[in-house]
């Protein structure tokens, strides 16, 4: 049965005040276009986990969505600070619960598998296990030492963007797959936002190349450069100017406010914030093909 | 050829890599430095990025450990939870290549908060793969500027593990990895002594090892036969100004 709805629905009927959000992709295929559609349904009281919050958690922290983040690196990747969610914390108006990426993706990997908790090696940094409790030890009980235990995260909603699904929520995804499997299978819905909706066939082509099947997805919705600015393997480019941009607009309360004035409220949806970028930045994060080699599965 | 500072700590970095090295590779100047080696003196060199990517062979500078040019052309892409679980918890890493905010007599790391952590002064980024590199890579080295305030004797907050209070700590813990092999500054190199501590081995040109003590929170040993880094030639100061031709990184790292 078709999944197909579009964002607005999605967002509006799956995502509620209060809830834990996942929004994966780790620093490919981050669902901006969702995040977007969450700030201008005035979403609130939400808990906010992800690897890394990019500038896609600094927007709804800055849009007051959030009360408490849930992660293992908060930074703006490759370039600094994450200044409006670290000014946020420093100030004490954000709650936040922190991890290491492994310790925070084994979470997410004990959540999709449905068990309590999952174990890893002691990594002997013993501070993060000090303000965290969720950090606990329990001794090998095969042999020697000890073992470092994380309970199960199981988010409410993940928010997945695929390069492209069927309308039941099979999707084919490729380059940086982060989080992104672990998030929907850990997660009680999923929203599923896909470059292209192909037919069933083009999926069963190539099922060794679905990450996500639709087993798991509760809404699928047809959404064209929802990631920017973070990136689609082969479909476009990121936006490093975005990135380098965000950390001097960041800085200033006022012009964060006035960016999502401009961005988010003002536009309806994100074909119209696709237009919006213009011709110029369209141009520019346009990539040549370089296909991968055909595989064979043979006729049986 | 002229260069700063910050060039030749980057050089400096770089030649510590081998070619047959399988380096995890962080956010910054360290993705400066291991694609600087990659393109010189060890083109072997297999380069794993935290975001899952094996084999990196980008045709830019990636700006962030997520960049498409990093995929495009690997050897493999693989989830995050497989780079931690498969590559480095189980023991295919060779070497972790780190900044850092602060780093300590025995070499732990601090990425996370300056002041009390439930109300930091200064709140940085945290862990990402730091906590989980710096104790399962064979060695680790990071690369920060020579200040003061970046060297304290003891960290405010431990990201990850050193030698924590001495080499003995370290090795009762049965971590997999060999802890810090070396600190690159823009004044020199210091490397870890039979106890864990971090002493002064090499100075680049011109840098008398004072100024290093001036810049560092504890009594400095120095290595009684202290050594002088080499400058960096024109092919590596072309290949990193081509590499960073903005100076997005360079201009940042204090030089």
């Amino acid at each position: 049965m078709s999944k197909l709805t579009s964002l607005q629905q999605a967002i509006s009927e799956h995502v509620r005040d209060g809830d834990c959000v996942y929004a994966a992709g780790f620093t490919h295929l981050i669902p901006f276009a969702a995040a977007h559609e969450i700030i201008r349904q005035g979403k609130r009281d939400l808990t906010l986990a992800r690897a890394t919050p990019d500038l896609i958690y600094d927007q709804m922290v800055a849009a007051g969505c959030a009360r408490k983040l849930i992660f293992s690196y908060s930074g703006n990747p490759g370039v600094g600070s994450l200044r409006v969610v670290r000014s946020m914390m420093e100030q004490g108006k954000l709650e936040w619960e922190e991890y290491s990426h492994f310790s925070l993706i084994v979470r997410l990997a004990a959540g999709a598998a449905g068990v309590p908790f999952m174990p890893m090696n002691p990594t002997g940094a013993g501070d993060l296990e000090r303000v965290n409790p969720s950090f606990r030890r329990l001794p090998n009980p095969y042999g020697e030492g000890e073992v470092i235990i994380v309970p199960a995260l199981q988010p409410d909603v993940a928010i997945i963007h695929a390069q492209r699904a069927d309308a039941d929520g099979n999707c084919h995804l490729w380059g940086i797959i982060g989080e992104q499997k672990e998030a929907a299978f850990a997660s009680r819905r999923v929203i599923l936002t896909a470059e292209e909706i192909v037919s069933p066939e083009v999926i069963r082509s190539d099922p060794n190349r679905t990450l996500i099947s639709g087993l798991v997805v509760t809404a699928v919705c047809h959404v064209p450069y929802c990631a920017h600015p973070s990136y689609t393997q082969g479909y476009y480019d990121r936006d490093n100017p975005f990135y380098l941009e965000w950390d001097r607009l960041s800085s200033d309360p006022d012009r964060v406010k006035a960016w999502l004035d401009e961005w988010v409220y003002a536009v309806p949806d994100r074909d119209s914030y696709w237009q919006k970028l213009g011709p110029e930045t369209q141009a520019r994060l346009r990539v040549q093909p370089r296909w991968s080699e055909p595989v064979n599965y043979g006729r049986h | 050829m002229e260069y700063t500072a910050s060039e030749l700590m980057t050089v400096n970095a770089a030649r510590l890599l081998r070619g047959q090295d399988v380096v995890f590779v962080g956010v910054g100047i360290p993705n400066l430095a291991c694609n600087l080696a990659r393109r010189t003196h060890a083109p072997e060199l297999i380069m794993i990025y935290e975001s899952g990517v094996i084999g990196a062979q980008p045709d830019r500078l990636p700006l962030s450990i997520g960049d498409p040019s990093l995929v495009s052309g690997a050897l493999a892409v693989c989830s995050m939870y497989e780079v931690f679980a498969y590559y480095l918890q189980r023991g295919h890493v060779s070497v972790g290549f780190m900044g850092g905010a602060q780093i300590d007599q025995f070499g732990n790391v601090n990425a996370t908060v300056i002041g009390d952590y439930h109300h930091p002064k200064v709140r940085l980024p945290g862990s990402g793969g730091a906590m989980e590199i710096a104790a399962w890579a064979d060695r680790c080295y990071f690369i920060t500027p020579h200040q003061r305030r970046r060297f304290p004797a003891r960290c405010d907050f431990r990201t990850s593990a050193g030698f924590l209070d001495g080499r003995p700590a370290r090795t009762k813990l049965g971590l997999r990895g060999g802890g810090p092999a070396a600190v690159v500054t823009d004044l020199g190199l210091l490397q870890p002594d039979d106890n864990g501590e971090l002493t002064l081995t090499a100075v680049h040109p011109e840098v008398d090892p004072a100024r290093a003590q001036e810049n560092t929170g504890w009594p400095l040993k120095v290595a009684a036969s202290l050594a002088t880094t080499e400058p960096p030639t024109p092919r590596e100061l072309q290949i990193l100004r081509e590499l960073d031709p903005t100076g997005v990184y360079l201009s940042s790292a204090g030089g």
